[in-house]
């Protein structure tokens, strides 16, 4: 069946099978950045941004996006907050691997829209759902409440 | 694997209900989150995102809560965050991830009636209303008793919003679903709810406890008659005898907090 998603402020149509999920998909058409971790809606590395809110690309059916935005961080690559995110990463040595930061930076993007000045609890509320399996999060939360700091 | 045949998106929910019942194989997906950790296959998934039941609204006093509304987009409705002092809200934060929030909708956690479900404890509590397509409105304990399978969750319905109301659960970290969880309310003339959940079988009321509440306040005795009536089990989480010690508990905590 054929499907049409606005990527990164792009309209395409795409073929896709109605068993498909959005991850493959996204994949299939070169967006690397979305990363495929457990592939059973817990890790958060397949994560974009649905019409602005963040979901689990590995746990949507492609055809059910049929019609909506889909950003990845290649969409961000030139917004002013993507930029800060990542270079607070940077700054505290948090960026390690690279496999979960996609995810876990269009969360935080999106945790900076729907708080206003969120503590430290909230902000790993919002977080819980985006693991990292190569550092114990310490510097990852270091860089976010900097980067919350920073711009409140 | 998961299978699906066809796809399709109908712009009502007669034409849903219309596919549901005269198509062999048709499914409604709910949102298709955890739809592919099963395996089987599905000759027509019914996608109701466009069928007009995404909302959150009151009417007449009472919330109501289209079936595909996602978790996520009730979480951040002002009704919501305001009703039961905010508790509400709390219990809709604990479920899963944002992101898996943001997909998975209301209909697709209640009908199934997952044993795991933190919300039909909720619900269950809170003496929640669901209204089906084809069988109308029922209280929740009555739909989860039922077999109803090809029906279509239009609305879950809370007809009290100044009950007072607590959520209490075990689980091995905040990321996890509910070794066992409890829900009590208890409304302004008095009547209590007392409901437990994941034990791992879907949620259910505990009537003795909640008559034995009518006549005597003795929390501690209520917890126990609680915890007793109910029937628990083993599973990866957790071993029967470990929920029924910590029934008593929660319950015990849930009504102190009501209580109080």
């Amino acid at each position: 069946m054929k499907i049409k998603m606005t990527i990164n402020n792009v309209l395409k149509e795409v073929e896709v099978s109605p068993s498909e999920f959005l991850l493959d998909v996204l994949r299939r058409l070169d967006y690397m950045s979305v990363k495929k971790g457990c592939d059973t809606g817990t890790c958060g590395v397949c994560t974009v941004l649905m019409d602005g809110k963040p979901v689990l690309s590995c746990s949507v059916l492609a055809a059910s996006a049929d019609g909506h935005k889909i950003t990845t961080i290649e969409g961000l690559r030139d917004d002013p907050e993507f930029k800060a995110i990542s270079q607070a990463l940077l700054d505290e040595g948090a960026d390690q691997c690279g496999f979960c930061s996609p995810g876990l930076i269009l969360n935080v993007y999106a945790m900076k829209r729907d708080l206003k000045n969120p503590t430290e609890e909230e902000m790993k509320k919002y977080l819980v759902g985006n693991l990292c399996r190569c550092t114990g999060y310490v510097p990852q939360m270091r860089a976010i409440k900097k980067y919350f700091e920073v711009r409140s | 694997m998961i299978e699906i045949k066809e796809y399709c998106r109908p712009k009502t929910v007669e034409e849903a209900y219309e596919k549901l019942i005269n198509i062999e194989g048709a499914e409604i997906i709910g949102s298709g989150a955890f739809m592919r950790l099963s395996s089987r296959k599905i000759n027509l998934a019914i996608d109701l995102q466009d069928a007009g039941l995404n909302y959150v609204k009151l009417e007449n006093d009472e919330i109501k809560i289209g079936g595909a509304t996602p978790l996520g987009d009730v979480e951040r409705n002002e009704i919501i965050k305001n009703a039961f002092s905010g508790k509400l809200v709390e219990v809709f934060q604990m479920i899963w991830s944002v992101q898996l929030r943001n997909i998975a909708t209301i209909g697709g956690t209640v009908f199934p009636r997952l044993g795991f479900s933190d919300l039909i404890t909720t619900l269950l509590a809170l003496n929640a209303d669901v209204v089906l397509f084809n069988n109308g409105r029922m209280p929740l304990e009555v739909f989860l008793e039922e077999k109803i399978r090809k029906d279509i969750l239009v609305e879950i319905i809370l007809k009290n919003k100044d009950m007072k109301f607590s959520f209490q659960n075990v689980r091995n970290s905040f990321y996890d679903f509910s070794i066992l969880n409890a829900a009590v309310s208890v409304d302004k003339d008095n009547n209590y709810r007392i409901a437990i959940g994941a034990r791992p079988a879907v949620a259910k009321l505990a009537i003795n406890a909640m008559n034995y509440l009518k006549e005597n306040k003795n929390i501690e005795e209520v917890a126990k008659i609680a915890a007793q009536e109910m029937d628990y089990g083993t599973n990866i989480k957790g071993s029967k005898e470990y929920r029924e010690m910590v029934a008593p508990v929660l319950v015990k905590r849930g009504l102190e907090e009501v209580i109080k």
